[in-house]
């Protein structure tokens, strides 16, 4: 069996499965987690403050405070660039699409490759830039544990990878083959990841500002 | 009636190939070897003075495909010509003979060329049990193993010689292996493919008689000059990949403009050979030419690689069934996780709860009184 094999075979199938246990498991185990009773008078009565105040912490959190403007607007919008970057190089290259139709039956077209190129080296651009200002910051980087390396690298990972299989080039003398699965390899190594490091975000990060939203308003705070 | 030991030029003349006819050759096969024009007159002059080599070809287990890839080759071919080059002494599909006659041949030819004929080599050979593959009640591998130890060098044409092809394809019933995995002590060539292009056998051949050594091969054992490019390195849709553009179907407008098929499965970049340079059928085509995917017959357990209509980037994730495993796994370890979870706050509270009590201590008795 050739790295290429292994890294589309059972290489990739346990890595989805540890990747469906471990976003079960995590979300699974938040809902049946003892939630407390909040026993204090609300301060805002009514029967939708709740929501309402779960939606509008979402929408605060998602934009810069007006107080922390100065500070961290650069972290904030770039943040948000290469999110949006990330998914639609996943999500849009040719080449994504044929797996993609493989799990969920259908497709959309791609994107251009000329656009794609552009988008996912400016997405590896912030990516690196961003790291790399973590790895400088003298506050950034006392509070940048393993998980941050860990979950960074493995974002900018597929994308390095991902651009050397799509150019065919051959670091090192590889074969493209080997580059392929390089790339498949680095995706699974994020896939086994995700639920257990910071990236799990992606599944809990809104529902956590909803919540506390909806805890803040109950004792009027205003967050 | 020319002799045995007669030169092999002398044999092309009897043949009535003319000089230029020659001449043609030996240029085509230069250039099919990659070798710069300085060297045409070294071709030319190598086989001039080249005695016919001897070629006993040995087929196992195989469809024939490899010999009709060879000998069916539209028109006067410079693959045909290559019959005239050769001696070939033994060869089921293609010798007159048959029978104790033919076993006769091979044998006579061994030990008059011995340590010095070009054993051929199609088809892969089943090591499960002896029978599946005889020729005169002998096993395939005592066959090969005969055959082999007299050979100055082997040629494994075809998949199948070369890496299993077909017959080792899961569950490999007669556990067939290739030739490398049962000869070890000789220079083998492998020329795969399923099947292999002819102009590369022929160059094989020719590239021995005139250099009297094996082409530079690459990790497969492979002729480097042949197989050191991908198919896509050389496609001509190369371009359409490149900009993105790609036929969804096999008859939509993507496929009607010539647009790259690596939707559609084509196995073009993991696939080493010369399919995209020197084509088919009198060079007129290769398959994705004429409008498939490469299905990357040259490579090493191409059969078992995923579906030929599957992209290189559909990984196997497994099914419906298996999520729904997987799914249920995670709750039962997520409730594992939150029961275990409860546990421990209920105990902390516990804990709480009475040191709160420790720390606050007794109540004094006056104040107790005053309370009560």
């Amino acid at each position: 069996m050739t790295l290429l094999d292994f890294a589309r075979g059972p290489g990739f199938f346990c890595a989805f499965m540890i990747m469906i246990v471990g976003i079960v498991w995590r979300v699974s185990g938040l809902l049946m987690f003892r939630w407390r009773r909040d026993l204090s008078k609300a301060r805002n009565p009514g029967p939708f403050t709740a929501v309402m105040g779960g939606l509008r912490t979402v929408a605060m959190r998602s934009v810069p405070p007006h107080e922390l403007e100065k500070n961290i607007t650069f972290q904030h919008f770039t943040g948000y660039a290469w999110h949006i970057g990330w998914f639609v190089t996943f999500l849009f290259l040719g080449a994504h699409l044929p797996f993609i139709r493989s799990i969920l039956g259908f497709s959309w077209p791609n994107l251009p490759n000329g656009i794609l190129l552009v988008i996912t080296a400016i997405t590896l651009g912030i990516l690196l830039t961003l790291y790399i200002r973590r790895l400088f910051h003298p506050v950034l980087r006392v509070i940048t544990d393993a998980d941050d390396h860990i979950s960074v690298l493995l974002t900018i990972l597929p994308l390095i990878t991902g651009i050397a299989a799509f150019g065919h080039w051959s670091p090192l003398g590889a074969r493209y083959e080997s580059v392929l699965a390089i790339h498949l390899l680095s995706v699974e190594a994020l896939m086994v990841w995700l639920p257990f490091g910071k990236i799990f975000h992606f599944a809990t990060g809104l529902l956590t500002r909803f919540r506390l939203g909806a805890a803040f308003i109950r004792r009027g705070v205003r967050a | 009636m020319l002799q045995d030991d007669a030169r092999l030029i002398d044999y092309l003349r009897a043949r009535g190939v003319s000089r230029r006819g020659f001449l043609k050759f030996c240029a085509a096969m230069t250039s099919a070897m990659a070798l710069p024009p300085a060297m045409l007159p070294r071709v030319v002059q190598a086989l001039e003075k080249a005695r016919r080599p001897s070629v006993i070809w040995l087929p196992f287990q195989e469809c024939t495909g490899c010999t009709e890839s060879l000998t069916r080759a539209h028109g006067a071919t410079l693959e045909q010509l290559i019959f005239e080059a050769i001696s070939l002494d033994y060869q089921h599909t293609l010798q007159a003979a048959a029978g104790e006659a033919a076993e006769l041949a091979k044998h006579e030819a061994m030990q008059a060329n011995w340590g010095e004929y070009l054993l051929v080599v199609d088809g892969s050979i089943p090591l499960g049990n002896p029978a599946f593959c005889t020729v005169a009640g002998r096993s395939s591998v005592d066959l090969l193993t005969e055959a082999a130890k007299g050979a100055k060098a082997i040629i494994a044409v075809g998949t199948c010689a070369s890496f299993g092809g077909i017959p080792m394809a899961n569950p490999n019933p007669t556990q067939a292996v290739p030739v490398s995995e049962i000869i070890r002590d000789k220079p083998i060539v492998n020329v795969s493919g399923c099947p292999p292009i002819p102009v590369v056998i022929t160059a094989v051949l020719t590239q021995i008689l005139t250099f009297g050594k094996l082409p530079e091969l690459d990790a497969l054992g492979r002729p480097k000059v042949f197989y050191g490019q991908s198919i896509h390195d050389r496609c001509y849709r190369r371009p359409f990949y490149e900009r993105g553009q790609f036929a969804e179907s096999f008859d939509d407008e993507g496929a009607r403009k010539g647009w790259c098929l690596y939707k559609l499965g084509c196995k073009g970049p993991v696939t080493y050979n010369a399919c995209a340079t020197v084509k088919w059928n009198n060079g007129t085509s290769f398959p994705i030419e004429a409008g498939h995917g490469c299905i990357g017959c040259a490579e090493p357990g191409f059969w078992d690689r995923g579906g030929f209509y599957d992209a290189m980037s559909v990984a196997h994730w497994g099914t419906a069934q298996d999520i729904a495993i997987a799914a249920g796994a995670g709750i039962a370890v997520g409730a594992t996780a939150a029961v275990l979870a409860r546990k421990k706050q209920a105990d902390a509270g516990r804990d709480q709860h009475h040191s709160g009590l420790a720390a606050s201590g007794p109540i004094p008795a006056e104040r107790n009184k005053e309370q009560t």
